[in-house]
């Protein structure tokens, strides 16, 4: 890979991440499906501990850049600089490996399995002990076990799921499946997390704790957290930038004051609310 | 092996004939090479007659994934049910043609009963449960055979329905056989592209196989659609049953599932789902398993089909005209 | 949960293996003692063999979510390596089996790899279709193998005759346990939840960092090697292999059990395999007819289990001795309606 030339960027860190490098840079993203652009010129910088969010129209692509971030779909165009390393080449494990999970829209969860199995099957790349370990039933296999294991608990204790943890995930409702699948994501030590609409389907009380959660997760792993939601008061409470996708394309990019105030989005989406 | 051993005597002549004279030398080239076109020519026509009764099959195999995604292993014991209902029948003293449209007409109402009962119940099951119910609809005919018919193979009264004298055209024998295979695989495969393609039916099953739900909601009748693709599909399984015991003049209960394999690597092959897919693949598999016994390895023609199919689908995972699946995230 | 009372891991072990113990004690008195006649003895073999085969398919179809069709080559590739060790070694007696057993396990694991690498390549059907292809594949370079290299390897159609009988009721018992136990222990580790994470949702388990690839060909080769170590001891125990013994047909025998004891079960795998072992000869001894419709009561069995209960009898659910007696421990305070968990706990 040739090096890549730092280029200037159009978005606002907060304060405090100004200083380190940004944890993502996507430069000039973009993707066609069958000679259809589904995604282009999409440039975005995400700070270290950045809550960003990621807004716009049905079908504008958002899902697509989730998908385009985690290798899902490998981009047409573009580059994407994780943590300034450039995940060309990589794969969807390869990604999560350096560094970002992610939930998804429709949810994802290993249904039939139990809700601390889904929890360790995050923590798996966070153990080693080999195969012959597992079968011989060895000490190391014990040890870390055990230790994946209260990690789990620890973890689901986040949204207080630590006693659901011998239920089948499947058998769980609806928020909680959201809230497990986000579990799962962090299990796997992310620097990036992409929430995928995280509060879809739940009531204004739920998704006000949600918002309470989601601040509580950066501020405990000083992750960065991006997000896809439909509902504004989410977005506009804890995201700090936010990015407008419509059409594939950014229209704007900001603070969330900037974006309820830009003609642009009012146009292309809180407009088109408004009327509604 | 007999072939080959055959080829080595050809050349030790053709070596003696050099020192003989350059002008035998010439006649025998002369002579051989007619010999071999000839032999190619009949050989390419025996692959035509296999491939199209493979190709009959596989479409039955192929329309049917295409529209409820199911591989239907049931489909070659359903040519079996038919050989054994002509042959039962002609045996009964029935009129031939008479007995070929109760075959065939035996062949569609076994479809449909089995589609009723059995695959039905698990349209909104896991694919997996779907396709090992077909598994043991396959058993269960073969099986019920076996007991009713016993193992062994019957004679079929082949020449009660084609003649089995053979042409001479240009020098090539070819059986009358070879030709009412090759020509009515053709028509039908000719009707069903216009049945597809052309008539209100033939929209009606594109547009459940695209999908199901959206189909639906046109108002289309997605269960009588599906059965209708399970009755056409077992029309052509029926023909190509009367065509195939024609061919090879012999029932047995086990003769379906290798014929069934078959014609299934076939519509793999070209591409499952996809029609003009299953008749390239019928014929590739057909001339493909003609030209193996012809260079004499007749004990690997099985062999050699399946690691054709195998090749295919590492190279193309989805057949060679079939759509590639991908999963939405 | 922490009221419970749990029973610690090294008494859970000393339960289970008294238990077999106690099993295998009492299976050797029946035996010497002539309570178990030979004509019983066979059957105890059979089922023992084909417990071994269901339950190392059950991890490529009930874990791994895949549907080989293909499962009765593996077992083939085991029991001709056997047979032909077997045959051609030096050595005789015990070593010289149980060294045929791992080579059998060890080949055949071999060409797991090498059929499983491309074939988990496709998903689904696809991936049925070419392990089908592969399996009579395999069958038919057995019978015809001979014809190619000009000497007698497999005997071609024939068959591999000879070969010596070692097969026993206590070398099969040990077989068993070793099977069930490594195939549970697998399945309860890091490497086995990677498996069950790849059968419930692969895009998710992709999206968890897990090498889908990596732990697929594992399960893939898992199976196959247990499935070649069933295939030794069969050949040891008839003392002659036939290529015509592992078809297609075979195959779907076994898938039959596993999928009627419950794709993802092992005591599934372990109960169906052994009732439909036994029901042959029982119908044997009642009525020769009802026997030779003992097919055709198998696909009926299998289609009306898929259309009611298309999970299989015992669906997922596994049993474990401890956790029964844990349970019973704890029953005042028995939690109804516990989610079952959906892996393996048998022992």
């Amino acid at each position: 890979m040739s090096k890549m030339v730092p280029m200037p960027s159009h978005s606002i860190l907060p304060q405090r991440d100004v200083d380190k490098t940004p944890i993502l840079e996507a430069r000039l993203l973009g993707i066609d499906f069958g000679g259809l652009t589904a995604v282009d010129n999409f440039t975005l910088t995400i700070g270290r501990t950045e809550i960003a969010g990621l807004i716009g129209p049905n079908g504008a692509g958002k899902t697509t850049v989730f998908n385009l971030l985690t290798k899902v779909y490998q981009p047409t165009r573009g580059t994407i600089l994780l943590d300034t390393k450039d995940t060309s080449g990589m794969n969807t494990i390869q990604v999560n490996r350096a560094g970002i999970a992610r939930t998804f829209q429709n949810i994802r969860l290993f249904k039939n399995l139990s809700v601390l199995d889904n929890v360790l099957i995050g923590i798996h790349n966070s153990m080693d002990y080999p195969l012959v370990t597992s079968v011989l039933r060895l000490p190391q296999y014990w040890k870390q076990e055990q230790e994946a294991k209260e990690k789990a608990l620890k973890l689901l204790s986040i949204f207080q799921m630590q006693d659901l943890a011998k239920y089948q995930a499947g058998a769980l409702p609806y928020g909680a499946q959201r809230r497990l699948e986000i579990v799962r994501a962090l299990a796997t030590n992310p620097k990036l997390l992409l929430l995928d609409e995280p509060a879809a389907g739940m009531n204004p009380s739920e998704t006000a704790e949600l918002m309470e959660n989601i601040r509580q997760i950066r501020d405990t792993f000083q992750i960065a957290i991006m997000l896809i939601e439909h509902d504004m008061n989410l977005v506009m409470g804890i995201c700090e930038g936010i990015a407008v996708l419509n059409y594939g394309r950014i229209i704007a990019k900001g603070t969330p004051e900037e974006i309820q105030e830009n003609p642009a989005v009012i146009e292309a989406y809180l407009g088109k609310r408004k009327e509604g | 092996m007999g072939a080959a051993i055959r080829e080595k005597g050809d050349s030790g002549t053709h070596r003696v004939s050099i020192c003989v004279s350059p002008c035998i030398h010439l006649y025998y080239k002369y002579r051989k090479g007619r010999i071999y076109l000839m032999l190619i020519v009949s050989q390419l026509i025996n692959g035509l007659q296999l491939g199209s009764i493979y190709a009959l099959v596989a479409l039955g195999y192929s329309m049917v994934y295409g529209i409820i995604m199911l591989l239907n292993f049931a489909h070659g014991d359903i040519i079996m049910v038919g050989g054994y209902v002509a042959m039962l029948t002609i045996a009964a003293g029935v009129n031939p043609i008479f007995a070929v449209v109760l075959a065939i007409a035996a062949c569609m109402i076994l479809a449909v009963v089995i589609e009723k009962v059995a695959y039905t119940p698990l349209r909104s099951s896991p694919r997996i449960s779907l396709l090992i119910t077909a598994i043991g609809v396959s058993f269960l005919l073969e099986n019920l055979a076996q007991n009713i018919f016993g193992a062994n193979a019957q004679p079929f009264p082949n020449n009660k329905i084609i003649k089995t004298s053979s042409l001479n055209i240009g020098g090539v024998q070819i059986g009358v056989t070879a030709i009412v295979t090759i020509v009515v695989s053709v028509i039908s495969m000719v009707l069903l592209t216009f049945l597809v393609q052309k008539t209100k039916r033939g929209k009606a099953m594109r547009a459940v196989s695209e999908d199901m739900g959206a189909a639906q909601l046109m108002g289309i009748n997605v269960n009588n659609t599906i059965t209708f693709t399970f009755a056409v599909g077992s029309l052509l399984a029926g023909i190509g049953s009367i065509l195939y015991c024609c061919t090879y003049p012999q029932v047995s209960p086990t003769m379906g599932s290798m014929l069934g394999l078959k014609a299934f690597v076939a519509a793999v092959l070209g591409g499952i789902g996809s029609i003009p897919g299953a008749m390239i693949g019928g014929f590739a598999i057909g001339l493909a398993e003609v030209l193996v016994r012809a260079v004499g390895l007749s004990d690997w023609t099985d062999g050699v089909v399946f690691a054709i199919l195998i090749v295919v689908l590492l190279l193309r995972p989805t057949g060679l005209l079939g759509r590639p699946m991908t999963e939405k995230v | 949960m922490n009221q419970e009372k749990q029973i610690p891991m090294p008494v859970r072990y000393l339960i289970n293996i008294a238990l077999l113990a106690i099993c295998l004690v009492a299976g050797n008195l029946l035996i010497s003692g002539g309570f178990i006649s030979s004509y019983y003895q066979k059957i105890l073999l059979q089922v023992g063999i084909y417990i071994i085969a269901a339950v190392s398919l059950n991890v490529a179809t009930g874990y791994l979510g895949q549907l080989p069709l293909g499962h009765a080559g593996f077992m083939a590739v085991g029991g001709y390596t056997a047979g032909i060790f077997l045959k051609a070694c030096p050595l005789t007696g015990i070593p010289a089996f149980i060294l045929s057993l791992v080579l059998a396990g060890i080949v055949a694991g071999i060409f797991g790899i090498i059929i499983g690498i491309p074939a988990l390549r496709l998903k689904g059907d696809y991936l049925a279709i070419i392990t089908l292809g592969f399996g009579e594949i395999i069958r038919v370079i057995l019978l015809n193998i001979d014809n190619v290299l000009g000497f007698k390897l497999t005997g071609g159609a024939g068959g591999l005759m000879g070969i010596p009988k070692y097969t026993s009721f206590n070398s099969v018992f040990l077989c068993v346990v070793i099977t069930c136990f490594v195939i549970h222990t697998l399945i309860k580790s890091r490497h086995g939840r990677a498996i069950l994470s790849i059968r419930e949702n692969e895009i998710a388990a992709e999206s968890c960092g897990i090498n889908t690839t990596y732990y697929k060909t594992m399960a893939f080769v898992v199976s196959a090697f247990f499935a070649g170590v069933s295939g030794a001891l069969f050949a040891s125990y008839l003392g002659i292999l036939v290529p015509g013994d592992f078809g297609f047909m075979k195959s779907i025998e076994i898938l039959v059990m596993v999928v009627l004891g419950g794709m993802g079960s092992m005591i599934g795998s372990v109960i169906a395999a052994t009732v439909l072992t036994i029901v042959p000869f029982l119908l044997q001894s009642i009525s020769q007819t009802v026997a030779d419709y003992r097919m055709v009561i198998y696909s009926v069995l299998l289609i009306v289990v898929m259309i009611f209960k298309p999970s299989g009898l015992m669906g997922t659910y596994d049993f474990s001795l401890t956790s029964l007696i844990q349970r019973l421990i704890n029953l005042p305070s028995v939690h109804e309606g516990v989610a079952k968990k959906g892996d393996g706990r048998n022992e």
